[in-house]
């Protein structure tokens, strides 16, 4: 599947290929008289991990963030599920980044006065879980990704790389259809880099979740299964070699 | 690297046939490329021609005899030496890469599709050698990293060559 493609602004006139799990196009985003994105293509399909690359400030991360309903683009569409969520109403894009998205930054975001478990909890108690029952699969979630030590500790209290796996296990547990990873890895060291990554290969292929892998590292991006280039706020696509 | 070198410190451990050293050889090193017994007994000849080992017995069987291969003190001393030297670090100052830039510019040719093409081809090959890793042992895996951490180093040189094309651009052609 190509990540490019002539930008079609509207998505009647961009009617994405079937099987794929998002689609945007022609997206375009300014903060003030900055200009982040120009014009973005993106396709995303089932159970496939893509690598968003792209120097410092060439807008890869604003296109993450338009993609995960973050931020709203100016111009262009996203198609979720055949779902425009430019066209949705904030509460809508609210109630699909709790329920369909799940995100990892690089800092991790964990709330510091929770414990490791209660972190991992937090997105099915904010969706109305039960305490215990939320808990309970916040603790299967952080013993499959090797962390159920940390369960009682705070984030401060635990290495750069447990408090990583523990974000990952908080940003799986609502099983998303597709998560959200901005350098994921930045601030590891090249051991936790690998074990993150490999969490990450192995949480796709074992499901259906999709992996959005913003990052400016080569051999991390090398864990996808294609990478796309952002530059200058437009996207391209290496292997299709066309600007989108 | 030196191929006698890597026999002379396999032999360390005990004496061994030709064999055995291809054996043990290919389990550790011979990922891409399994050794020709012809190697093996080239680099052993030139050893013993060296006094770094000396053979230990001979076995004869239904085929042709089987020799046993020991290193000596001498042999010893020359692996020690070697070990505790530093390998030189590569220095790629003759690139090809960069002649192919240069070389593009100054034939007004888009010097950033070399780059992009290249660039291209290195992360396929990080691709691949990143799923080969998934798949193999300890061994395997430190020597992808190996290849892996070196492709990066290109890449990060190919990123900023391209940030930086139209000075060198300037540079060349003026």
């Amino acid at each position: 599947m190509s990540a490019a493609g002539a930008a079609a602004p509207s998505p009647a006139a961009g009617e994405s290929p079937g099987g794929t799990l998002l689609a945007a196009r022609g997206l375009a985003k300014s903060f003030g008289p900055t200009t982040a994105l120009h014009s973005a293509s993106f396709d995303i399909d089932p159970g496939e991990m893509v690598a968003v690359m792209g120097a410092s400030g060439s807008g890869k991360s604003t296109l993450l963030h338009c993609l995960g309903g973050i931020v709203r683009p100016d111009r262009g569409f996203i198609l979720y599920q055949g779902r425009d969520l430019c066209a949705m109403p904030e509460s809508a894009r609210s109630g699909l980044r709790r329920s369909d998205f799940g995100f990892l930054f690089q800092s991790g975001g964990l709330v510091p006065e929770l414990t490791c478990l209660e972190n991992t909890a937090l997105p099915l108690r904010l969706n109305g879980v039960g305490r215990r029952s939320a808990e309970a699969r916040a603790l299967e979630r952080l013993e499959s990704l090797g962390v159920a030590g940390t369960a009682r500790q705070r984030p401060g209290e635990v290495s750069g790389g447990e408090g990583q796996r523990v974000s990952l296990a908080r940003a799986l547990i609502t099983e998303p259809a597709i998560l959200f990873a901005d350098e994921p890895t930045g601030a590891l060291d090249s051991l936790n880099e690998e074990r993150v990554m490999r969490l990450l290969v192995d949480v796709v292929q074992r499901g259906s979740t999709a992996v959005v892998l913003v990052t400016h590292e080569a051999r991390v991006a090398a864990y996808a299964d294609r990478e796309i280039t952002v530059r200058d706020g437009m996207t391209r696509d290496l292997a299709a070699g066309a600007a989108g | 690297m030196s191929f006698a070198h890597t026999v002379l410190g396999l032999l360390e451990n005990g004496p061994a046939h030709g064999y055995d050293i291809k054996r043990v050889y290919d389990e550790h090193f011979g990922l891409d490329r399994p050794l020709h017994y012809g190697q093996v007994y080239a680099a052993l000849a030139r050893l013993l021609k060296k006094g770094l080992i000396e053979v230990a017995g001979t076995e004869a069987g239904g085929g042709p005899e089987r020799k046993r291969y020991a290193i000596t003190d001498a042999g010893v001393t020359d692996l020690n030496s070697w070990l505790s030297t530093p390998e030189a670090p590569q220095q790629y100052l003759q690139s090809t890469l960069y002649t192919k830039v240069v070389l593009a510019l100054l034939a007004g040719r888009p010097a950033a599709d070399v780059l992009e093409v290249q660039r291209g081809a290195h992360l396929k090959t990080m691709r691949e050698l990143t799923r080969r890793k998934a798949g193999g042992d300890l061994a395997e895996q430190l020597i992808c990293d190996h290849a892996l951490f070196h492709l990066e180093a290109d890449l990060r040189w190919l990123e900023l060559t391209a940030a930086r094309l139209d000075e060198l651009a300037e540079k060349v052609t003026t």
